[in-house]
């Protein structure tokens, strides 16, 4: 399961985000000449894109983009570029950004993933204008410690197109850095057994040390054969000796009883 | 008291030095880049020196309720590197950041062909993108050089009033003051400039368009000198206004020019990270 398609979020057009914004005349004006020069010449994005946040504001415009996020994602889909040279500008914005253009390339990507379901065949990565060409950048950002780029690579291109073995320790970094796992994509399509399985593990070693375990997890957990033998376990951990491991138990047990099973009731996407 | 200091390399500085200079009164500073003591060998090194400067640094000086700004350059002396010259095409990608409040440092260190051009090519650069630009005058044949600079800056079109040309002495200062750019001054322990000189020299020439700094860096150098060179005012009869001046309201007016200098107090935290990272032992 290299490629499994669009995942169902795809973010909100930038460009109607920005105009929802209270117009800003010199603004939308920079945003427009930027675009025009960047269609003129792609290069010229370099000393552009850091600029849109200065010039442009960086109020929240959604759930999805700041101000300056959005502009930067209009600059980039404005490129006229595929291919190599797509992603070659791409991972030089990304390598001379700062944290907000680097979450901004990461929250842009799916913009130029247009690859529709059907073509998501054999060699799934030759297809969109940017294919698998970006996949460096998600796994840059993974790598690092910063929450907000963890966040922003697991959007739907990363969580479309990681391998199972890096999206599954991805989602598990999530919890590590307490980012909610409803903001990360994919994980309806994606998650499988051996994920359901290391967030048990997680999960007992919590309660093993007496800790609460994030609530977040439990629909995964719940979803997968894991369940029967982690919850034989969990009973298990409800006679431990120490008394804080026993009342971690039962708390744990508790929330994964109440939690709703996530593919037993899939959400309607908006 | 408040002070700007508009040239110190806190790179180099502990978080010691940054506690005493806010004690001094210090409030915002400009870090130019600048060469680091040894020297670099790929333009990769610079990207990551140039990242510090806008992302780790600031968020260090914050900490210690300090603003911190910076100017981005390849600097003359590893222009002459023939493997550093690509940092010149992926200057303008860093000119353009927020925190970036001029091109520098700039000029001459041998007066080499090499630095020949990569001074009038980052004089373009200040051109295009509206900065003021922050200009180093040599140590060694120091008068030579900065007549030559003021010649260079002369014929690359930039206003004068968008240019400082700093490391001046008691022989460079007139011709820079005549040429309509500002006279920038760095106050050493033992080389440069002492902070009594300096006190001649603004009887001499009056405290309009000149900066004092520090120039603090990771050689033999004081990040407080800009607060002694304050004290030596004081005590040679200059008011509080002058004072005010020369050390606050003068920096802010050159860097000012960039249009990016947004002055607002920083509020350190026990909280806040730069990319998950942060400066308390026993975290990230």
């Amino acid at each position: 399961m290299a490629f499994t398609g669009l995942p169902r979020s795809t973010p909100p057009d930038p460009r109607t985000a920005l105009a929802g914004h209270p117009p800003d005349a010199p603004a939308h004006a920079w945003l427009d000449e930027a675009v025009a020069r960047i269609t003129d010449r792609p290069a010229a994005i370099g000393a552009l894109f850091p600029a849109a946040r200065r010039r442009c504001g960086h109020a929240r415009l959604d759930e999805h983009w700041t101000v300056d996020e959005a502009a930067r994602a209009v600059l980039i889909t404005a490129l006229p570029l595929e291919g190599e040279p797509l992603a070659g500008e791409l991972a030089g914005l990304f390598r001379h950004g700062d944290p907000a253009e680097q979450r901004a390339v990461l929250k842009a990507l799916p913009l130029l993933d247009d690859t529709p379901d059907a073509l998501a065949g054999e060699h799934p990565g030759d297809h969109g204008r940017l294919g698998d060409r970006a996949l460096p950048l998600v796994r840059e950002a993974l790598r690092g410690n910063d929450s907000s780029l963890i966040e922003a690579a697991l959007g739907p291109y990363g969580a479309a197109r990681l391998p199972d073995g890096e999206y599954r320790q991805a989602v598990l970094k999530c919890v590590f850095y307490e980012i909610p796992l409803d903001r990360i994509a994919g994980l309806d399509v994606r998650a499988d057994d051996e994920l359901a399985r290391m967030l048990a593990d997680f999960a007992h070693e919590r309660v093993a040390a007496g800790r609460d375990v994030p609530p977040d997890i439990w629909p995964v957990v719940r979803a997968f054969p894991v369940l029967d033998t982690f919850t034989d376990l969990l009973t298990a951990e409800t006679h431990a000796a120490a008394p804080d491991r026993r009342e971690a138990a039962l708390r744990a047990l508790k929330a994964l009883r109440e939690a709703t099973a996530l593919t037993a009731e899939p959400e309607e996407e908006a | 008291m408040r002070i700007f200091d508009p040239h110190i390399h806190m790179t180099s500085r502990t978080t010691d030095d940054y506690e005493a200079m806010y004690a001094a009164g210090v409030r915002a500073v400009v870090e130019p880049a600048f060469w680091m003591g040894q020297p670099r060998t790929s333009p990769e090194s610079f990207y990551d020196y140039f990242d510090a400067l806008l992302g780790w640094e600031p968020y260090r000086a914050a900490q210690f309720g300090i603003q911190h700004f910076c100017t981005i350059a390849l600097n003359p002396k590893e222009a002459n590197d023939p493997r550093c010259r690509p940092v010149l095409d992926e200057l303008p990608r860093y000119l353009a950041k927020d925190r970036v409040v001029a091109v520098g440092e700039i000029g001459y260190d041998s007066m080499t062909p090499e630095e020949d051009e990569a001074l009038a090519v980052q004089l373009q650069f200040a051109i295009e993108q509206g900065l003021p630009a922050l200009v180093h005058t040599p140590h060694r044949d120091k008068a030579t050089g900065t007549r030559r600079t003021l010649d260079v800056v002369k014929e690359s079109g930039i206003a004068p009033e968008l240019v400082v040309l700093d490391h001046l002495n008691e022989l460079t200062v007139g011709m820079v003051l005549d040429s309509g750019c500002w006279a920038g001054f760095s106050i050493y322990p033992k080389t440069k400039m002492s902070e009594d000189r300096m006190v001649t020299i603004l009887q001499d020439h009056g405290t309009e368009r000149v900066l004092v700094n520090s120039a603090a860096d990771w050689g033999s150098s004081d990040p407080l000198k800009t607060r002694k060179a304050a004290d030596a005012m004081l005590a040679s009869g200059f008011d509080d206004d002058a004072v005010d001046r020369v050390l606050w309201r003068n920096p802010v007016a050159f860097y000012g020019q960039s249009g990016r200098l947004e002055l607002d107090e920083p509020k350190p935290d026990e909280e806040s990270s730069f990319q998950g990272n942060s400066i308390r032992r026993g975290g990230a």
